[in-house]
């Protein structure tokens, strides 16, 4: 992490997030920043140490079929669909 | 021109067969009326959370056992990020550095290879493609595309996919076209997918460079999609390497391309070069606990190994006398080897069952998932010949009548009046009266033309209308005549 | 005249409801009356409530269940089928939740009545309910601060008595900060202690679900019903749920809390250091034994949860895209369109500050040095707190280094706003439990709050050290001035 030098419009374009010229500025700013304060992790000695992770334990579903939701309550909320399907401007692949 | 050799990695994704999705318990069914098999989980509404199908993580433990993979004792679901309309969360689950299976290998069978090149010197029976992985994640929505829009229906959103990996160990097109039918027969085997290519089961990328013989490193490759058939994944890599090798001999330089098969016109159209590399920015999903597959996971799937295509192979030559040939094709598909079983268990001699099901039935065109006709029709049918009840060549009449009827082969005998007649005093009857209408064919065998008896014979069996069995008519022709 | 209830405690109403001294639409009608007195001012709720759902569902309620009657406030990010559900965020304005959460349906099958969504920060992203698509809270103790966050409108309404009780969710201290700075008690239960089906996440490893109410006993109760193993959440525990309302009735002779050095050095405001450490005084006369322990990779906690926290939260609010849900932005030129600008449009920059961060450290060439790395002094952090509670039962520090401050006073400089927090940060991070209990005021009357922390499933011990603290001491029964 040794620079904290962060590419952000690269980075928003990954999230699929139009930035102002504006925002880029100022987040460009503040996370600098904060990559700056966080960069403190360096000093610490990882060696050996796992990284977190949950137990393991074998939580898993019975393959048992359950109920689906009506058509109409699942794209009760879509901004746009025909004939019970989503629409959206063309894909391209 | 010099020569080259392809060289081939396949990515293989293979819808398992599974009541219900990977994270929920959706209905895991295809042909339903859109946007009817969904709910909060696999819409990715704000607040679900995955829970993992065990059935689904059992299949994928079981289709690494039967590839000779390591199964991981410890294995995680990682979320892989990308934006793409399909895809409900806009990220996909799977496995990224812990996948269930690691390594193991797909044996190219001869049969597994097309037809037409079973005898070709160049094919390489057996031959191991090794595998670099199997991991289990979920299938994606499906898109119907307009002029203007995209149409988006996710009953399939969230449906358990295996993504099988090989290592770029295949040379050629007709390799690749066993890779898959030898990977196909493996699954069908342990129930684990119907690995349909054309119903979208399974479905394949193809990884293609040419480089000259006996060169170490590898051209610049080539992915192509959108094969619906093993056929055509074999017919775009002859199309691929043909193009490949032409570019290189005219001196232009192969750049990494995805390319489209287009099966009507039967070429391989460029998508999109690969000028940015994706960034998914794999982590482990912080929804799932990891998994320990050796508490019950491991045992289960063990517990499913069903005997696999070399097993029942030789099983089939060492307990039913087969040929080898015979067991080969018989166990190429499960169905088919299955039902010879049930076909031959009552018959005396099972040779005669494989016979009448490789060459006769199956040439009706039959579907071996389906077949129709009772299995002990089989063994009825062969055991009327072993008996001497019926002749070969009645046998076969019998047979195309019960294949267009549907009727026992016993019945059928009775209804045609083929019965043989076998009963020893008839015949003896018969033979006599053959015998004195004709003293000349008696004299010529005393007099050592031995094969006089067959004069003899014919006529016993038009006397007899040929119900006589010609066996027993020479045998008591033989005792009459050296008496 | 008829008598006012909204300072009731839940189990005090419950006793009066169970004994038809009152009936649940008195109740509610009551509530509905003063939060029509006090939110203006206070703007705790995002929406009036309805109140005729509210009354029908009060008339509905059958007394005899454990919350039976009982309304109850909900954070704007719990889905309650039929309501909308926002998050506080522009792009879920008009958004209809299509099923319950399952702490939700747990409410609902305890007899509870919804009676509204409070404010928040954005997607929980903040300290202070200021990032909200509604408008800022406002502090009951004093309407120009803020109530914290991000759970600020649970706390400001149950600290303004406006709510008997509140929902909200805790990531990096979101119910236990503004319940310290509202002067109520806020409890964040050991990590799968409590279903996270049908919260919407922010950072999923950290997220979990907690109640604001007036006392102790209250906490116990709520946490008593929204508890236990839900097979919707494959990281939620499957463990019994204790009977906390007992576990509660015990003193706190013989229990051993722990005071880490680490939590007593530099930023703290010298009134909160004197409350708390008048609290630990407390604690040793009625009998505690207070032991020193360290935590030292506490000073670490901050800058592991400003990685681990974005990243996740940068996969979970991919979703909102405006494909199948969302404020789709009109007239899309293509579908990259249709994420950008709807993305765009919908998040606040807090939210898109967070998200930028997150993508950035998980993405190609940075994981390694940044979340992995973070992973592994996380894991040092949960190995601290594993030490520290052979030595003690429990541990007590601040809740908030600072009593609350102004509204707008730090939203400019968001790394000073994330230090905020530095005291319930590594509680989420280690996945131990920690509640937040009133422990004094500042000169100015402002409400000063005392974390005590617990080990992985030591709620018992948590409510049952804040339980002897609230019965020895007056301030939670004093009552805002609004
Ligand atoms: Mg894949
Ligand atoms: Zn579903």
């Amino acid at each position: 992490m040794a620079s904290p030098e962060i590419d952000v419009r690269y980075v928003a374009d990954l999230a699929r997030l139009d930035l102002t010229d504006a925002e880029a500025a100022t987040f460009q700013k503040q996370l600098s920043s904060i990559l700056g304060y966080v960069a403190q992790l360096e000093k610490v000695d990882v060696s050996g140490v796992p990284a977190f992770s949950g137990p393991v334990v074998n939580n898993l579903r019975e393959d048992v079929a359950g109920e689906s939701l009506p058509v109409e309550v699942a794209l009760s909320n879509a901004p746009k669909q025909d004939n019970n399907l989503i629409v959206v401007p063309k894909m391209i692949e | 021109m010099a020569e080259y050799e392809a060289v081939i990695g396949l990515e293989v994704h293979v819808q398992l067969k599974t009541n219900t999705k990977m994270f929920c318990s959706c209905v895991n069914h295809f042909g339903a009326a859109p946007n009817t098999h969904v709910c909060p989980v696999c819409l990715g509404l704000p607040g679900v959370l995955p829970t993992p199908n065990k059935e689904a993580v059992i299949k994928t433990i079981l289709t690494g056992i039967m590839l000779d993979c390591d199964i991981a004792p410890r294995c995680k679901f990682d979320r892989k990020n990308y934006f793409y309309p399909d895809m409900p969360k806009n990220y996909q689950i799977s496995q990224y550095d812990q996948p269930l299976c690691d390594r193991g290998a797909v044996t190219l069978n001869l049969l597994a290879y097309p037809k037409d090149v079973q005898n070709d010197p160049k094919t390489v029976a057996d031959k191991k493609i090794r595998l670099v992985r199997i991991h289990l994640e979920e299938d994606v929505a499906k898109s119907t595309h307009f002029e203007t829009s995209s149409s988006i229906d996710f009953n399939r959103a969230g449906t358990p996919l295996m993504e099988i990996v090989s290592e770029a160990d295949i040379r050629s097109p007709e390799e690749a076209f066993a890779y898959l039918t030898a990977l196909k027969q493996i699954l069908i085997y342990g129930g684990v997918s119907d690995a349909d290519m054309e119903k979208g089961q399974m479905r394949c990328d193809v990884n293609v460079s040419i480089r000259p013989k006996g060169q170490q490193e590898f051209g610049t490759k080539v992915e192509i999609k959108n094969m619906n058939s093993i056929s055509a994944v074999r017919k775009a890599l002859h199309f691929e390497i043909a193009r490949q090798i032409e570019d290189v001999e005219s001196g232009t330089t192969i750049i990494q391309q995805t390319r489209r098969w287009d099966d009507g016109r039967s070429e391989t159209f460029m998508m999109r070069t690969k000028e940015k590399a994706h960034d998914y920015r794999y982590f482990p999903d912080p929804d799932l606990l990891p998994l320990n597959t050796e508490e019950g996971l491991l045992a289960e799937a063990k517990s499913r190994l069903p005997e696999l295509p070399a097993a029942k192979k030789a099983r089939l030559v060492k307990d039913f006398a087969l040929s080898e040939y015979q067991a080969s094709v018989l166990a190429s598909e499960v169905a088919l080897a299955n039902y010879f079983e049930k076909a031959a268990a009552a018959a005396k001699n099972k040779s005669a069952v494989a016979n009448f099901l490789l060459n006769d039935y199956l040439a009706t065109g039959v579907d071996v998932n389906a077949i129709p006709l009772p299995a002990e029709y089989f063994s009825e049918l062969a055991n009327l010949v072993e008996d001497g009840k019926i002749s070969t060549k009645q046998a076969k009449d019998v047979f195309a009548k019960m294949v267009s009827d549907g009727k026992s082969p016993a019945v059928l005998v009775k209804e045609l009046g083929l019965s043989q007649i076998t009963d020893t005093a008839e015949l003896e009857k018969l033979c006599e009266q053959a015998i004195a209408a004709n003293p000349r064919s008696v004299a010529d065998f005393k007099a050592g033309k031995t094969n006089a008896v067959n004069a003899l014979k014919g006529q016993v069996m038009k006397l007899s209308k040929g119900k006589a069995n010609p066996q027993a008519v020479g045998d008591i022709l033989l005792k009459k005549l050296q008496a | 005249m008829s008598a006012h209830f909204y300072t009731e405690s839940v189990s005090s109403l419950r006793r009066k409801l169970a004994a038809k001294e009152v009936t649940p639409l008195e109740v509610a009608n009551d509530l509905l009356a003063r939060i029509e007195a006090v939110d203006p001012k206070l703007s705790a709720y995002n929406f009036k409530p309805d109140a005729e759902k509210v009354r029908a569902a009060a008339a509905a309620a059958d007394v005899s269940k454990p919350l039976g009657g009982v309304p109850i406030a909900i954070k704007d990010v719990l889905n309650v089928e039929g309501d909308p559900c926002t998050c506080s965020s522009k792009l879920l304005h008009g958004y209809t939740a299509p099923y319950d959460a399952t702490a939700i349906a747990k409410l609902r099958e305890a007899g509870a009545v919804f009676v509204g969504r409070t404010n928040m920060d954005e997607f929980a992203m903040g300290s202070s309910t200021e990032n909200s698509s509604w408008g800022v809270t406002r502090n009951p103790w004093d309407t120009e601060r803020i109530p914290g966050g991000s759970s600020g409108g649970s706390a400001a309404a149950v600290g303004g008595h406006e709510a008997f009780a509140a929902l909200g969710s805790d990531t990096g201290g979101s119910i236990r900060q503004p319940a310290s700075l509202c002067g109520c008690v806020g409890l964040k239960p050991t990590y799968g202690r409590v279903s996270r089906y049908g919260l919407v996440a922010f950072a999923s490893s950290l997220d979990q679900i907690g109640p604001f109410t007036k006392t102790v006993e209250d906490a116990a109760l709520l946490l008593e019903v929204i508890s236990g193993h839900d097979p919707k959440d494959n990281t939620s525990a499957k463990r019994p749920v204790p009977k906390y309302t007992d576990a509660i009735k015990k003193d706190v002779r013989g229990l051993k809390l722990g005071v880490p050095k680490e939590y007593f050095i530099s930023g703290i405001d010298p009134e909160v250091q004197s409350a708390i450490k008048a609290a630990i005084d407390q604690y040793a006369k009625l009998g505690a034994e207070i032991v020193d322990i360290s935590l030292p990779n506490t000073e670490y906690a901050c800058a592991v949860y400003y990685i681990i926290a974005p990243a996740e939260a940068s996969a979970n609010l991919a979703r909102f895209d405006g494909v199948r849900y969302g404020a789709r932005v009109k007239n899309p030129k293509d579908i990259l369109d249709v994420y950008r600008s709807t993305r765009a449009q919908g998040f606040g920059p807090e939210v898109k500050r967070r998200i930028i961060l997150g993508t950035y450290v998980l993405s190609s060439g940075y994981y390694d040095a940044y979340y992995n790395r973070a992973q592994k002094v996380r894991q040092l952090i949960r190995q601290d707190f594993t030490n520290a509670f052979q030595k003690c039962d429990a541990i007590l520090t601040p809740t908030s280094p600072t009593a609350a401050f102004k509204i707008g006073e730090k939203t400019s400089d968001p790394l000073q706003m994330y230090l905020a927090d530095i005291f319930t940060i590594a509680v989420n991070l280690a996945g131990v439990c920690g509640v937040s209990i009133p422990c004094g005021f500042t000169q100015g009357k402002l409400p000063i709050g005392l974390q005590i922390i617990g080990a992985e499933w030591g709620e018992e011990n948590i409510l049952r050290a804040a339980h002897a603290y609230e019965q020895a001491t007056p301030w939670h029964k004093e009552l805002p001035a609004i």
